[in-house]
């Protein structure tokens, strides 16, 4: 146990997100002049080359964790930067820690995100905002590796935010057009909703555990502390409960589930290698990553996992519906990554934190690649994104239909690619795990099914059949450059042979080939609940067995249907839009009505609230401002009334006294001579007559 | 009768003093006033010297007459520098037309 307190110190790790960060600043600060003065290479040349960087730093930390004894590499490598707040009980030191679950996620964001970067160097070649693209992208990089490599909840919030930013910047990348503007504002406000949630998860978890004298945010220290919360109770609920589920909500607006996905496929109104980096492989993850970080945590509550797998399997479902209907190529992958990620979120609920991980990571590549080969597409067709427009493209770009399909059949579940792996074994986890229920298995199966049929759909859409774009389109179709291809390859070739990282105990135990996935994750998330099922003996394995082959079926199924639909055209499509008068494909065609709902009742809610906020405000905040104000001013018109008629008036009518006075006075000084005289005379006379009759009465 | 009298003497004085104040007071001419003024201090020196003769205190009365004579020479001049000054600036002395002094 002493060994996972101490984890061994690597200051190295910290270059892993800081040399993003400088090309960030470099690019940030000095993009403008640079690419005037050298040109777009070089910008893009330093882009790729800080997360390239970062790549290999994370397979030398990845290394240096295989060579390690499994108690030591749950701990981790450590490089405590520099303490941060030291305020009373909370101790928060930027710190970049990477375990076992952090190493995979640094390999993803790395690895994918620089096959993307390279990707965008050849895609967003033309556009004169080459230089804050590659800015926001390296900064993207830089706060996503925050977000897995921060060792507190505290610094993996800060790069939770910071993804939130650049997906924001980026959403809006081409910001004249408002409609841009207005898709990255509503990613940047619906997440702000569920970053409310986790926030007030962070404080609950953190008050909590301070009440028990273990007041901290470290991942190493809550993990340790985390048995002290067990019989904690607020409002009636458990606080594992209630803080787990606050920090789901954050979950959910991050990683667009129900209610909070809205955000996801109008993000796509970003460039593409944005779509593909950030809304497909790497941010939107997060939510996926937190709940595996603090798996203990929500080990200790069945409640929130049950709430968890629910609104996973829903929005799976919920979303997949969507895809099935959508013409924009672009739509239909947003959504797809919507339902993928309610996979996610079902494998987390039910306990297999693996298996949710690992899909993660298949679900990366193969995504990614889509996305990709959707770019290639679109910068193919001049920006068309209408698949209606498309269509026998499998010939003029021979590398990105190749590509495409390989993913597609990726995310379809087809045997021994990726997705076949990662998503059987939520399926099955679904199915076996305490945890789980057979109604959340059979959603998952039925997925899979509208999966394999949307995706081909979209497939034999875009690259089958005659094309339908416009001749002078047509006449320009050309491949995409190597630079723009390669990483196709690498990320098709990931997409064939990720899977082999977490063969099934059904599969793999026979022949010899372990889980090698599970094994890594075990430090970090615990054992696996899949690996207690699994090994439970030979009529699990069969059942294992039979429910991968039924999955398989399914999803063939939509991929036959598919076929039909689109590349036979017999059963017309038609047949199936016009199905029950219509009501249930323009339900799904206009996604559920959910965005309409939304607007009706929380922007009209919000803006009918502020309205009488405001009413509030004018009549009765400003009424008794007003009131106090024009008191006052009556009661200096009092005052004022008083100085001027009684205190000035005193006043002046001594002065006015005194003038009227001396008016009559001033008539004595006649100014002639003979008056004066005459007066002095009388006044002699008369004094003399008074003294005489004063003398004589004495 | 016959022998001079300081009843004599008093009753000159008296006369004296009252044409010297009926002078003053009618005159509208200065110089007039200024003598008038002359002839009330003269009736003064009349009487300090008639009462110091018949009293027989001594020879203050007469002193306080040659003083009263030096204070009417200081007067006269002083006065006359007064009138000269108001001839300058009213163009008359006669003592009606100058109120300027009027309150």
């Amino acid at each position: 146990m002493s060994a996972v307190d101490h984890p061994t110190p690597a200051a190295y790790v910290a270059l892993i997100p800081l040399v993003p960060l400088a090309g960030a600043a470099v690019l940030g600060l000095f993009g403008a002049p640079l690419q005037k003065r050298f040109g777009k290479g070089p910008i893009g040349w330093l882009a790729c080359a800080t997360v390239g960087a970062s790549f290999l730093l994370a397979v030398v930390a990845f290394v240096q964790l295989l060579g390690m004894p499994p108690q030591a590499r749950g701990a981790g490598l450590v490089a405590d930067l520099f303490p941060w707040i030291h305020v009373g009980t909370l101790r928060v030191d930027v710190a970049f820690a990477v375990d076992p679950l952090s190493a995979v996620m640094i390999l993803v964001v790395t690895g994918i995100g620089g096959l993307i970067h390279l990707y965008a160097t050849g895609y967003m070649h033309d556009d004169p905002g080459f230089w804050r693209f590659f800015a926001y992208l390296n900064l993207f990089t830089f706060a996503m590796l925050t977000l897995v490599l921060g060792d507190s909840l505290l610094l993996l919030f800060v790069g939770w935010e910071g993804v939130g930013f650049c997906s924001w910047a980026l959403i809006s990348f081409w910001h004249k057009d408002p409609a841009n503007a207005r898709a990255g504002n509503k990613a940047f406000i619906v997440n702000r909703v569920g970053d409310f949630g986790f926030v007030l998860g962070i404080f609950l978890l953190f008050w909590t555990l301070d009440a028990h004298g273990h007041g901290t945010l470290l991942f190493r220290e809550l993990r340790a502390a985390a048995p002290a919360l067990a019989g904690e109770r607020l409002w009636g609920v458990g606080v594992p409960t209630l803080a787990t589920l606050l920090l789901f909500v954050g979950a959910t607006g991050k990683s667009a589930q129900i209610p909070l996905y809205v955000w996801l496929p109008d993000a796509m109104a970003g460039p593409t290698p944005v779509s593909a980096l950030i809304h497909a492989a790497t941010m939107v993850t997060a939510g996926i990553y937190m709940i595996g970080r603090l798996s203990f945590l929500f080990a200790m509550a069945p409640a929130t996992l049950w709430v968890v797998a629910c609104v996973g399997a829903a929005t799976a479902l919920l979303a997949a519906t969507i895809a099935v209907a959508q013409n924009d190529i672009k739509k239909v992958l947003a959504y797809s990554t919507v339902s993928q990620l309610g996979y996610m979120f079902l494998a987390m609920g039910v306990g297999a934190y693996g298996a949710g991980i690992f899909h993660l990571m298949t679900h990366a590549f193969f995504k990614a690649c889509l996305f990709l080969g959707s770019g290639s597409v679109i910068h193919a067709m001049g920006g068309e994104q209408d698949m209606r427009k498309m269509g026998g493209l499998w010939a003029k770009l021979p590398a990105t239909g190749k590509t495409f399909l390989i993913a597609t059949l990726a995310i379809t579940g087809c045997p021994f690619l990726a997705g076949f792996f990662s998503k059987d074994a939520i399926l099955w986890a679904a199915y076996a795990s305490p945890h789980g229920h057979v109604g959340l298995w059979a959603l998952g199966t039925a997925v899979a099914g509208l999966t394999a049929f949307y995706m081909f759909r979209q497939v034999f859409m875009v690259f089958f059949g005659e094309c339908r774009a416009d001749p002078d389109v047509q006449h320009h179709l050309h491949e995409s450059p190597a630079v723009m291809t390669i990483p196709l390859w690498v990320l098709a070739a990931g997409s064939i042979v990720a899977g082999y990282l977490g063969v099934p105990h059904a599969l793999g135990g026979p022949v010899g080939i372990p889980h090698l996935f599970e094994r890594w994750l075990e430090p970090v998330t615990g054992p696996q609940v899949l690996a207690e099922a699994g090994g439970a003996g030979g009529g699990e394995v069969g059942v294992e067995l039979a429910l991968m082959a039924i999955s398989v079926a399914v999803a063939a199924g939509g991929v036959l249907l598919a076929w039909l639909l689109y590349v036979r055209r017999r059963p017309d499509p038609a047949v199936f839009s016009a199905a029950l008068g219509g009501v249930p494909y323009r339900l799904v065609l206009n996604k559920w009505y959910v965005d309409e709902l939304y607007q009706a009742v929380f922007v009209r809610g919000t803006l009918a609230l502020a309205a009488l906020t405001a009413w509030f405000d004018r009549w009765v905040i400003d009424g008794l401002v007003n009131g106090a104000a024009a008191a006052v001013r009556g009661v200096s018109a009092l005052a004022g009334l008083f100085d001027r008629w009684v205190v000035d008036g005193a006043v002046n009518v001594v002065a006015d006294g005194t003038y009227v006075v001396g008016r009559r006075l001033r008539r004595l000084q006649t100014g002639a001579v003979t008056t004066y005289l005459y007066v002095i005379v009388l006044g002699v006379l008369g004094s003399v007559a008074l003294w005489w009759s004063w003398a004589g009465a004495s | 009768m016959g022998e001079l009298a300081v009843t004599h003497f008093v009753v000159l004085a008296t006369v004296l003093f009252a044409l010297g104040l009926f002078c003053v007071v009618t005159r509208r001419n200065a110089l007039g006033i200024l003598m008038g003024v002359e002839l009330i201090l003269n009736a003064a020196n009349v009487n300090y010297v008639a009462f110091a003769r018949y009293a027989q205190t001594g020879y203050d009365g007469q002193l306080f007459a040659i003083v009263v004579i030096m204070l009417a020479a200081a007067e006269a001049a002083i006065g006359l520098a007064i009138v000269l000054g108001i001839y300058r600036s009213f163009e008359t002395i006669d003592v009606e037309a100058t109120d300027r002094l009027r309150g």
